[in-house]
């Protein structure tokens, strides 16, 4: 799909070239590329949306344009950013990966509160994958802590996913107990019906759904979605607990880049139209929880009423979370810890 | 001095000149990029760098990565040298086809084996099915990383003994027998010394390999804290938390301590060649 329009538009753009006429055209009109740097799930979704903006850009300006998608594990696109690689907007899974590229000054550490909504266009929450039939009876957080449930789940230290299902785990407890050691022994418990730590969301899913190991798998709800449509809403079933975490992907520019490229304007053009409604009916296509009300209610079925908690309210923020859960030495080592 | 008169022995001329291109291209391809891990630890300071290399997690995986390395390389020694054995000393219809076979776990990006392994040895997988009928666990456990690393490390193994093997002339196994050698007399006073450095050699590049093995044995190890991360797993959780430090640091112990093993088994190896020679 993705080489394909790719190729598309290459074609187009050489058959332009070949027949000599339009060069100046295409000297006038100019043509621009961008690079979303991403992470894993998002790529059906940047697809489509990418297709809308150009044609979108196409029309306003007469520009046409090449956007070009790179997907990775979170923190590894953070990384590759951060090592030189020249993202002209990053669409990560969780702050802290953009903060990270921040402290390397390539934009500035108010990134965050430069977009509406934290930054975040569209957002995702945790809810269980089981197979069909649902034969534990998996129905809510303390269900998944049973012994003799097996529970798939990535590694916390290598995915952002892992993180957000952690979190989602913990704040649970602590909302529901007010206490925060009552959370750690949950989430002790937790890992412990945890046969496997894949180094990534895509790698869990692949384990539990076609290596049938385990009896749940903690996933991002739009991941689930593509799991009952790539595998068969006969094999697997969602379960949405009644409480979890509103995950926040956000986006963001990287100044650095565009200011570099020349790009600016375009990639702030990029980032608010997925802020408008075309782009979140097509957020919500994708199984992503859109921001805009209108777009949420006209896919309302697929989206179950489940009390979302933000990650600020029972953490603060990314960084304090992730000093104090996922750095080495941190309350995830000691629950491993013997 | 004696490294002149070497000099002056030598039928072809040009040592100073070849010497000059091997120390570059060493240092180009070898010493340079490794020696950035080292630059990398030193803001560290001491203390931190203890500290980070002796956490629990990252000394477990250590001991995982070393002893899983070690155990695939003995048993790749042995199927190894029976691998060569047979194709150099024996003529059947399909042998190319075996040959190039060896070949294929270099050829293959170690991803894709440890996919196969894990699907292959997964509960529904069609080894895993059976396994698990008899309670035994290959997947998730540090037998599963050990059957990855033997995949990876069989063709080092195979590939060094052969070219020896086929110098071993047969007629010497046959002078063996005529002066009343027993079958294993002649494979182990006459045979095993011929071929012992090959499979050191091919063995020592087996074990090297399978420390730093990642792609393969990432899919089939389960990945557990204190049970099944290897090594090179903690340096990767290192970077993902943005510890460039952190991470230098666990590989810089792994990469002196393999090296020191490394040249172990040399002094090994030259020590045997003067024992036999």
């Amino acid at each position: 799909m993705n080489l394909g329009w790719i190729k598309k538009i290459t074609i187009t753009a050489s058959l332009i070239a070949a027949s000599g006429l339009p060069g100046t055209i295409a000297e006038a009109a100019g043509t621009a590329t961008l690079l979303n740097v991403s992470y894993d799930p998002t790529r059906e979704l940047y697809q489509s949306e990418n297709a809308a903006f150009i044609q979108h850009w196409q029309k306003q300006t007469g520009q046409t344009l090449r956007i070009d998608q790179s997907h990775g594990g979170s923190g590894k696109q953070a990384r590759a950013i951060i090592d030189g690689l020249e993202a002209d907007v990053v669409t990560l899974a969780l702050a802290y990966d953009i903060d990270a590229i921040s402290d390397s000054k390539l934009l500035p550490a108010n990134w965050q509160t430069r977009l509406p909504n934290n930054s975040t266009p569209y957002t995702s929450t945790i809810v269980f994958v089981v197979r069909k039939g649902n034969p534990k009876h998996i129905t809510t957080w303390d269900d998944i802590v049973k012994p003799g449930v097996s529970v798939i789940t990535p590694n916390p230290k290598t995915s952002g996913g892992a993180r957000w299902n952690y979190l989602a785990a913990w704040g649970y407890k602590q909302k529901q107990s007010g206490s925060a050691v009552q959370a750690k022994n949950f989430v002790k418990a937790l890992y412990k019906n945890v046969p496997v730590l894949d180094t990534g969301a895509r790698g869990s899913t692949m384990t539990f759904a076609q290596r049938g190991l385990g009896d749940v798998l903690l996933a991002w709800e739009n991941e689930a979605h593509l799991i009952l449509k790539e595998f068969g809403k006969d094999k697997f079933e969602i379960v949405s607990p009644a409480i979890s975490i509103l995950a926040e992907p956000p986006v963001a520019i990287v100044d650095k880049n565009v200011t570099k490229h020349g790009t600016r304007k375009l990639a702030e053009a990029y980032l608010n139209f997925l802020y408008t409604p075309q782009a979140q009916d097509i957020i919500a296509r994708n199984s992503y929880r859109p921001r805009n009300a209108a777009s949420l209610k006209k896919y309302a079925a697929n989206f179950p009423k489940i009390k979302l908690f933000t990650l600020n309210e029972v953490f603060g923020n990314w960084r304090t979370a992730q000093k104090t859960h996922f750095n080495d030495g941190g309350v995830f080592d000691q629950i491993y810890l013997p | 001095m004696e490294f002149f008169q070497r000099k002056r022995r030598n039928i072809l001329p040009g040592f100073g000149l070849s010497m000059g291109y091997t120390v570059f291209y060493l240092s180009a391809i070898v010493i340079v990029p490794l020696s950035m891990i080292f630059f990398n630890t030193i803001p560290m300071g001491w203390e931190p760098f203890i500290h980070a290399v002796t956490a629990p997690r990252v000394l477990a995986s250590y001991r995982l990565s070393f002893s899983t390395a070690l155990f695939a390389a003995l048993f790749d020694g042995g199927v190894g040298l029976l691998t060569a054995w047979v194709l150099v000393r024996y003529q059947f219809p399909g042998k190319q086809f075996l040959d190039a076979l060896v070949d294929l776990p270099f050829a293959l990006p170690t991803a894709v084996a440890g996919i196969c392994f894990a699907t292959l040895y997964s509960p529904v997988g069609w080894l895993g099915e059976t396994l698990t009928k008899w309670n035994i666990e290959i997947i998730n456990t540090p037998t599963g990383i050990v059957v990855a690393l033997i995949f990876i490390g069989f063709p080092f193994v195979v590939r060094t003994i052969q070219p020896v093997l086929e110098e071993v002339e047969q007629e010497i196994e046959e002078a063996a027998q005529c002066l009343g050698a027993t079958r294993w007399q002649t494979f182990r006073k006459i045979l095993l010394p011929h071929l012992f450095p090959a499979l050191l050699t091919g063995s020592t590049l087996a074990f090297a390999r399978g420390i730093g093995e990642y792609g393969s044995v990432i899919f089939i190890a389960g990945n557990l804290p204190m049970k099944t991360e290897i090594a090179p797993l903690m340096i990767m959780a290192k970077l993902d938390q943005f510890d460039y430090a952190g991470a230098s640091a666990v590989a810089l112990v792994l990469l002196l301590i393999s090296f020191s093993m490394l040249l172990l088994l040399n002094a090994v190896q030259e020590w045997q060649q003067k024992e036999y020679r």
